[in-house]
């Protein structure tokens, strides 16, 4: 790899780092904006102790100093005290919950990204046949349904009326219809992608001279094709991660699994500042991560990107 | 005298000589002669030869129809329908679609009219058939707003971002890239809680009808919604921006302004169009999305999304109460998804895969 | 001399959504071994469309109607892929126009290069990586070990026709198509590619199918020239036959039109006026009769014959010559003859 790949690296990371700054300002000042104390929900408390607990937690400093303090403390991954439920910090209940959510949200984006890369080349080059066309008509289907929507679907028909799986996360077995109804939507969308990414790549000029060489055809798919079409698959990679981190909000609700999302919900229910903070942070930075190395790899497979 | 090509050669050699004798059919051709057998295509503008393709397109067009139809009864059925959205009764519970309950049943016998419930009623008696249109509304409405938005914006900063180039552009597109990568729906959700309060306590009326969920929503759109536009005005406008007319239009003595409005962005119309229509189910997505987790539309307002989640009550014994606001909702954006690819296809058939 | 390759009758069509498109109407030439043959023509006229038709590399919708391609005797048309793929690449390479979009962006020249050699020949990887050396010095790019490693975009355009055409020649091939090999490139790289295509021709006793809108470039390197306009030939001959006694109207249209340094500066150049024919809408007469200046009435109603000129060796489809020479007597087999009084251009 040249310098100038590192240069590119560099300059990508800093900016994404500089997001992340963003958000974590942007989160922190519009929580402090409003101008109700974290401690006003809880109605069994009298004015006196809320204000002893606001001194005890730093919530009695000025604005700016609460900020790099917060920040300071970001650095020791220390996202602060919970107030809701007391005792805990944000970081542990974060970590107790990402598990749930991290195997949702990887396996759906594995089989989303597998399933559609297979599927979306095999309609391409199945072009106008009949797989081809069912491929389209159930993903142009699949695109316009909302995941809450696939997955109450899921919750009805296979859990309560079907009785294949359980209805709750936590049980054996209660995470495969979460993933699946989380899946169904980016791979409807991968395919779709990958399936219009390989068409055009199967009429450019190189895949012609390959075909002029005497190349057999399954060498020419795999080969040459393949990798030129993957481009547009892992550009999206990215922005999917994020409808699945989202979208995970939603079918943990519905599927009642202890991850992320049920705790971010839980935690707008009783305003607890410090989570609700924590977890959009820890949300937005796993979001821009992962897109800065969807862009990463989509470089790694193209070497003709500008690096400007 | 028409000669036959399925003649044998002897023949046809043979009128060879008996054409010396009539060389009418050698004397030179006229220009009306050659025009006859010229047929050429007539010319027509870009973008009635894209509305014609359009038009062509009959699954498009349907959807368009469909478009049409659910717009006109989510803003019309409201004035005529005999039910109001907010009104209970108890005893009226889980009807299901035209289905009377007792006390209906009773006043039909004593030969009054009532009007069925097309989609039967909620856990509390609501007619569900005007919660569903109430809700199609409040979708429809997010989309269009998010659709004036998106062009409105992301038409005036990619213009400029691409026409001015250089620094400018630089800069701009830089803050794209930084605004493309913030998470929109936290966002949302965070603004929403922030402004709770703030909108609980405010006197305006249009502002408590629309709840913080929707107020968010709306900012949120005015904030990062349009950068995809602003994205793919600018890319055409690159494109396009060395072409003679627009040196032409210089030489001239326009102004920035002008050439950006009268002449680059009209030459970006397909992209506008296509762009646009792509955006506006992922609007509406969004919005369901919110509320169904409860963070959209306050109640009673109904939304598709609040409507489902509140059908996950009674969702084994009345499936039905998540049925029709999800099969709204997939009309509605199944609809846009294939006017959208209807649309690319009308506009830039070299894309058509 | 023998003939190499034997084209006779070949029609081939898309079948597009918006119509049939008939490509190639029926044509026919011999390609002489180890001589360059020019197919002269402008964009639509079909002659690219031929090339792909004798490698059966047509996309779909273009499929080949009708018609006989032999080579060395064997016939190509109706042979299964399988077999096809012997002869691609290897005893009958083809270069195309646009070397960038023609070259693979995502792999290195080395790995296009070793491919080929490794799919026809039993060398080794080592052997082959060897062999991919000795091509590169062959057409002229000095450093080739650096150049194996690199990427298609890191090269110039002249350099990379000349990886194509290392990729082309790699087996030694009978016949080397080349579509347009020097249209996407400067004047000057032309120039040169034009040499090294002489030079390795000579070198390697093959034949060459030349493709080209560019007649300078026929000029400068063909034996013989096919001159074809709306999927038809209207002209075949010795080179020096069509430049200095074109006998079909498009043909000398386009002579007409070429600047020549011994001409007065005064003398006009003249264009053919008009548009190119629409495919879709072929007319019922000689195609190019719309935009000929010298078209009689028959030209518009009925499509003329192939007639030899004045021997066997020099052929046009035009009806002027019906009007302006008299026709020798039939030979049983071969086309009419017409013979011409006087050479007149």
């Amino acid at each position: 790899m040249s310098s100038r790949f590192l240069l590119y690296l560099l300059k990508r990371f800093g900016m994404a780092i500089f997001t992340i700054f963003l958000v974590i300002a942007l989160t922190f000042f519009i929580m402090h904006a409003i101008p109700a104390s974290p401690f006003s929900a809880e109605k069994a408390l009298n004015d006196a102790t809320i204000r002893a607990l606001e001194a005890k937690y730093g919530f009695d400093k000025p604005v700016i100093v609460q900020f790099f303090n917060y920040l300071g403390n970001l650095f020791h991954l220390d996202f602060g005290l919970s107030t809701a439920w007391v005792g805990k910090t944000v970081s542990e209940l974060i970590g107790d919950a990402f598990g749930y959510s991290a195997t949702i949200g990887l396996s759906a984006a594995i089989i989303a990204l597998t399933l559609g890369v297979v599927l979306g080349a095999f309609a391409a080059l199945t072009r106008g046949r009949w797989p081809d066309k069912i491929i389209q008509v159930v993903t142009t289907a699949l695109v316009s349904m909302p995941s809450f929507v696939v997955a109450t679907l899921f919750l009805l028909i296979f859990a309560l009326r079907l009785r294949w799986f359980p209805t709750m996360g936590s049980q054996p077995g209660g995470l495969v219809l979460p993933i699946i109804s989380l899946s169904l939507y980016p791979m409807a969308y991968t395919t779709r992608l990958e399936r219009s990414a390989m068409l055009d790549v199967l009429g450019q000029d190189y895949v012609r001279t390959a075909r002029a060489k005497g190349l057999p055809r399954p060498k020419i798919i795999y080969k040459h094709a393949l990798k030129n079409a993957l481009g547009p698959v892992v550009t999206y990679a990215g922005p999917m991660m994020a409808y699945i981190l989202t979208g995970s909000m939603v079918v943990e609700n519905i599927f009642a699994v202890p991850g992320l999302g049920r705790l971010f919900v839980n935690s707008m229910m009783r305003t607890d500042y410090m989570m609700i903070m924590g977890v959009t942070i820890f949300l937005a930075t796993l979001i821009i991560s992962l897109n800065l190395l969807s862009d990463i790899l989509y470089k790694l497979l193209d070497p003709r990107i500008d690096l400007r | 005298m028409i000669m036959q090509n399925n003649d044998s050669y002897q023949e046809r050699s043979k009128r060879f000589f008996t054409l010396q004798q009539t060389p009418d059919l050698f004397a030179p051709a006229t220009e009306e002669d050659k025009a006859q057998q010229v047929l050429t295509k007539p010319s027509v503008s870009f973008f009635k030869d894209a509305m014609a393709r359009l038009r062509r397109n009959k699954l498009a067009m349907l959807c368009l129809g469909i478009i049409i139809v659910i717009a006109l009864v989510a803003f019309i059925a409201p004035i005529i329908y005999p039910y109001s959205y907010t009104k209970q009764d108890v005893t009226a519970q889980y009807l299901k679609p035209f289905e009377y309950s007792a006390k209906e049943q009773a006043k039909i016998a004593k030969g009054e009219n009532i009007f069925p419930h097309i989609m039967g009623t909620d856990n509390l008696g609501r007619d569900y058939a005007i919660r569903v249109i109430y809700g199609t509304r409040i979708s429809l409405m997010v989309g269009f707003i998010a659709a004036v938005i998106v062009v409105i914006i992301g038409i005036i900063y990619g213009s400029i971002s691409g026409y001015f180039g250089g620094k400018v552009d630089l800069i701009m597109m830089r803050i794209v890239d930084i605004i493309y990568s913030l998470p929109d729906v936290l966002i949302v959700i965070l603004l929403s809680v922030a402004i709770k309060d703030i909108v609980s306590q405010s006197k305006n009326e249009l502002v408590i009808k629309l709840g913080a969920g929707m107020i968010s929503i709306f900012i949120v759109f005015g904030l990062l919604y349009w950068v995809g536009m602003a994205r793919q005005v600018r890319g055409q406008i690159l494109s396009i921006k060395e072409q003679e007319f627009v040196l032409a239009a210089r030489a001239s003595g326009a102004g920035a302004r002008r050439i950006i409005f009268k002449h680059l962005v009209p030459n970006c119309i397909s992209v506008i169009i296509i762009t646009a229509a792509m955006q506006i189910p992922s609007a509406i997505f969004t919005e369901s999305f919110l509320s169904f987790m409860g963070m959209g539309v306050s109640i009673p307002m109904p939304s598709l999304g609040s409507l489902a989640s509140d059908a996950r009550i009674g969702l084994v014994s009345h499936p039905f109460l998540l049925i029709f606001p999800a099969l709204t909702i997939f009309l509605i954006v199944l609809s846009f998804n294939l006017l959208g690819s209807g649309l690319r296809d009308a506009f830039d058939p070299k894309l058509r895969n | 001399m023998e003939n190499i390759l034997e084209v006779k009758g070949l029609k081939t069509s898309f079948y597009t959504p918006s119509g049939v498109v008939p490509a190639v109407g029926g044509v026919s030439f011999q390609l002489k071994k180890g001589s360059v043959l020019g197919i002269v023509g402008e964009s639509g006229s079909g002659k690219s469309v031929t090339a792909y038709s004798i490698l059966q590399i047509l996309t779909p919708p273009g499929r080949i109607d009708s018609g006989s391609v032999k080579f060395n005797g064997q016939e190509l048309v109706g042979l299964s892929e399988k077999e096809m793929r012997k002869i691609r690449g290897n005893k009958i390479s083809i270069i195309f126009q646009d070397p960038m979009t023609s070259l693979n962006p995502v792999f290195t020249i080395g790995n296009q290069l070793i491919e080929t050699i490794l799919l026809h020949t039993s060398r080794t990887k080592v052997e082959a990586h060897k062999r991919a050396l000795e091509m590169l010095s062959m057409v002229g790019i000095n450093d080739p070990e650096r150049r194996m490693h690199q990427y298609p975009y890191e090269l110039s355009g002249g350099m990379r026709q000349r990886v194509m055409i290392a990729m082309a020649l790699v087996c030694e091939p009978e016949i080397l198509i080349a579509d347009e090999p020097t249209t996407a490139l400067d004047v000057t790289i032309q120039a040169q590619i034009l040499e090294l295509m002489t030079e390795l021709q000579h070198r390697l006793g093959m034949a060459i199918i030349l493709i080209t809108h560019d007649l300078g470039v026929v000029a400068g390197m063909c034996d013989e020239v096919i001159v074809m306009y709306a999927g038809h030939l209207v002209e075949r001959g010795a080179a020096s036959q069509i430049f200095y006694q074109p006998k079909h109207e498009y043909t000398k249209g386009l002579m007409r039109s070429i600047p020549r340094i011994e001409k007065d500066e005064k003398e006009r150049l003249i264009p053919i006026s008009g548009t190119p024919v629409d495919m879709l809408l072929l007319p019922k007469g000689c195609a190019f009769a719309p935009r000929c200046e010298r078209a009689m009435k028959i030209c518009l109603e009925e499509k003329p014959q192939e007639y030899w000129i004045n021997g066997y060796n020099h052929l046009a489809s035009c009806w002027r010559n019906v009007k302006e020479g008299t026709l020798a007597p039939e030979v049983p087999g071969k086309r009419p003859m017409i013979q011409l009084k006087e050479e007149s251009v």
